[in-house]
């Protein structure tokens, strides 16, 4: 039988009559969890900011015609070869087209498909920007815009300028930020692109277009896909690139397999596409669990040495106690509630120094010009964290706590009677 | 005559530093209400047999009854609990929770028992308190208390659960004569008023004499009983 009231009531008194060591230990678990707070709000912050930046510019499924050689030459195909080592030197892929071939069919079925929040076609060419001398190579993409719009944050890149801006314009253009920096242009003046084959088309600057990647902001602008088809003089079913976003991002690897099989295009999903930057999420989150634990261990020996000394200290009452008939495991429970309480009030303590500093932290500017739309830094406020927190407090301090405590729960009260 | 306490055959060795078998074959009994002594040179046994007749010593052979019924080889919550509700122990050096008030100590036990409400509980240690003389200090730490004073302080946290018998190791030991006295009349009146059953070592033959019963311990044997 467990009197917890008793118990509590002597474990309260040790805390207090030692209250410096109290807090001591206590501020140790409070310097760890904050720490932790501060670093895993922080962390993730960054890396969802970071996969935003990713994420939200790159489509779910990416469909396009990649010109490669074919896997079965003719030669396998004479059945007189069949089991014959065939060398053929210099393959070439045959010519073929950039195009998607079945591009409109493959749009209809893409919408008509469930889980799918939208596909869009885009027709990307290559072309020269023209500017009174000036003569720079580039890409041009047709969207669509007002379903980019829906289906990615394209506005918040867009810096001068609207997206309906384009929609009415047919020869207006969204220019990338780097191409009207360095052609000196800005919205309402008016640009010339000349496709490969020389002809040459004036278009009207409604925009600037800033992805903040300045490789891409340096090349690439926006515009119709109607316009791009008429600067080609492609027909209207001409499309180069089909992006697509789904309800479920999870199942963006099967679908793309399975598109890929059925369209005979190649499909590249934004787990293929971002490989390299789960990387970096994962290292981050790696380097706050090493600092949070490392942190832990520390407030984890403070206690264990705290606690140590206290039972030691209380070797006589100890005894008292247990001659007086308060059993092992009374005593036990009497230290280990000292150091649950002492991981309680520092766990939830550092709770709140987390909360406290992720809000500073939250309050600093960070401009940047590759997130037009953030201002400060990047804070994830996940009440998971927070529970996280103060479990891991409590289990190092139980943890910590149980050695020592074990040790009093088998004090010899004869012994320490016997020694004085 | 009930028996409260009884000895047989008990046999304890102390294997370090080296084997000695410091207690042997004691048989004994203390009858309920008797006011026994136990008497010895230093080194003869006596502190060894008061431990494990209050059960906190297991390690020995032969068997202790505890109201007539067999204590030996119960598990140590089961002893803890008996401690608790039936053994009063007084030791030679008034050990008490110096952080605690004198109240607080006293009631400790009580708590732990957890039979009684908080008030009923703080009411019976006032009490005991007042039998010993010592109520106005309840509410004083119980490390600003004297050495004759904390002896009482014991005394009445070792009745506080009304136990079946109380055991003392040189309750007296370090008591003027004064307060040595007056802890005797303490005994002796618990005894007569309220049937209570004691047993206790001491080196004072004047302590002795005026108990019902002498238990003559020499070499780890009782010799005169
Ligand atoms: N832990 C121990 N290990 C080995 N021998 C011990 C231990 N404790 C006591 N002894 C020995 O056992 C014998 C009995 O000790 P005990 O404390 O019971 O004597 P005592 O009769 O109470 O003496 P005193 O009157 O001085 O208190 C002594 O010779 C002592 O040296
Ligand atoms: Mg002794």
């Amino acid at each position: 039988m467990t009197n917890w009231k008793v118990i509590l009531g002597i474990a309260k008194t040790h805390l207090i009559t030692k209250m410096k060591s109290t807090t001591t230990a206590s501020l140790g678990v409070t310097f760890g969890i904050g720490a932790y707070i501060t670093l895993v709000s922080f962390m993730t912050g960054l890396n969802g900011m970071l996969d935003d930046l990713v994420i939200n510019q790159t489509p779910h499924i990416h469909l396009y015609n990649e010109i490669e050689p074919s896997e079965q030459q003719p030669i396998a195909l004479h059945e007189e070869f069949e089991n014959a080592l065939n060398v053929v030197h210099s393959i070439k892929p045959k010519q073929s087209q950039k195009k998607i071939h079945n591009a409109l069919p493959i749009l209809n079925y893409l919408k008509e498909t469930g889980n799918v929040k939208g596909a869009t076609p885009q027709l990307r060419a290559q072309i020269f920007y023209l500017s009174g001398s000036i003569e720079l190579g580039g890409n041009l993409v047709g969207v669509d815009i007002m379903e980019e719009v829906r289906l990615s944050n394209i506005q918040d890149y867009i810096i001068q300028g609207t997206p309906e801006a384009l929609k009415n314009n047919n020869s207006g253009i969204l220019l990338g930020s780097g191409l009207a920096n360095k052609m000196s242009l800005s919205t309402g003046d008016r640009i010339q692109v000349s496709t490969i084959k020389g002809d040459i088309f004036p278009l009207k600057i409604v925009g600037i277009y800033q992805s903040g990647i300045a490789d891409i902001d340096n090349i690439q602008s926006f515009t119709n896909l109607k316009t791009v088809q008429q600067i080609l003089g492609e027909a209207e079913n001409y499309v180069t690139d089909i992006n697509v976003k789904l309800n479920d991002i999870t199942e963006a690897a099967t679908m793309s397999r399975r598109l890929e099989r059925q369209f005979k295009v190649k499909a590249i999903d934004i787990n293929e596409a971002n490989a390299q930057f789960e990387t970096g999420s994962n290292i981050r989150n790696l380097i706050t669990y090493a600092v949070s634990i490392t942190l832990l261990i520390v407030a984890g020996f403070g206690i264990y040495n705290i606690l140590n000394m206290l039972i030691y200290e209380k070797m006589k009452d100890i005894a008292i106690l247990k001659a007086t008939g308060f059993s092992g495991t009374d005593v036990q429970l009497i230290f280990m509630s000292q150091a649950m309480i002492i991981g309680a009030i520092g766990g939830i303590l550092g709770l709140v120094v987390g909360y406290g500093l992720t809000r500073l932290i939250d309050n600093v500017a960070f401009e940047t010009e590759a997130l037009p739309t953030i201002t400060t830094y990047p804070i994830n406020y996940n009440i998971m964290y927070y529970i996280i927190g103060i479990s891991f407090a409590l289990i190092s301090t139980f943890i910590a706590g149980y050695l020592p405590s074990s040790k009093a729960k088998r004090i010899d009260p004869v012994q320490i009677i016997r020694g004085t | 005559m009930s028996i409260v306490l009884e000895a047989k055959n008990i046999n304890k060795y102390f294997k370090k530093p080296v084997l000695f078998h410091v207690l042997k074959n004691l048989n004994f009994k203390v009858k309920t209400g008797e006011f026994a002594s136990i008497m010895g040179k230093s080194g003869s046994g006596k502190s060894t047999l008061l431990y494990i007749l209050s059960t906190m010593d297991t390690d020995y052979e032969g068997q202790l009854f505890l109201n007539e019924e067999l204590v030996t080889g119960k598990p140590n919550t089961l002893l803890s609990r008996i401690r608790n509700k039936h053994i009063g122990f007084v030791f030679q050096f008034h050990y008490l929770l110096s952080e605690f008030s004198v109240l607080e100590n006293v009631m400790l036990p009580a708590k732990k028992l957890g039979v009684k409400s908080h008030s009923e509980i703080e009411y019976d240690a006032m009490e005991k308190l007042k039998m010993l003389k010592i109520d106005q200090l309840a509410k004083k730490r119980a490390s600003r208390i004297s050495g004759g004073e904390k002896q009482r302080v014991a005394i009445a946290r070792a009745l506080i659960n009304n136990p079946s018998v109380l055991m003392g190791d040189e309750p007296t030991g370090n008591l003027d004569s004064y307060n040595a006295e007056n802890v005797f009349q303490i005994f002796k009146q618990l005894k007569e008023d309220q049937g209570l059953s004691l047993l206790v070592v001491t080196h004072d033959i004047d302590f002795a004499k005026r108990t019902d019963r002498i238990i003559q311990m020499e070499d780890g044997q009782i010799i005169n009983q």
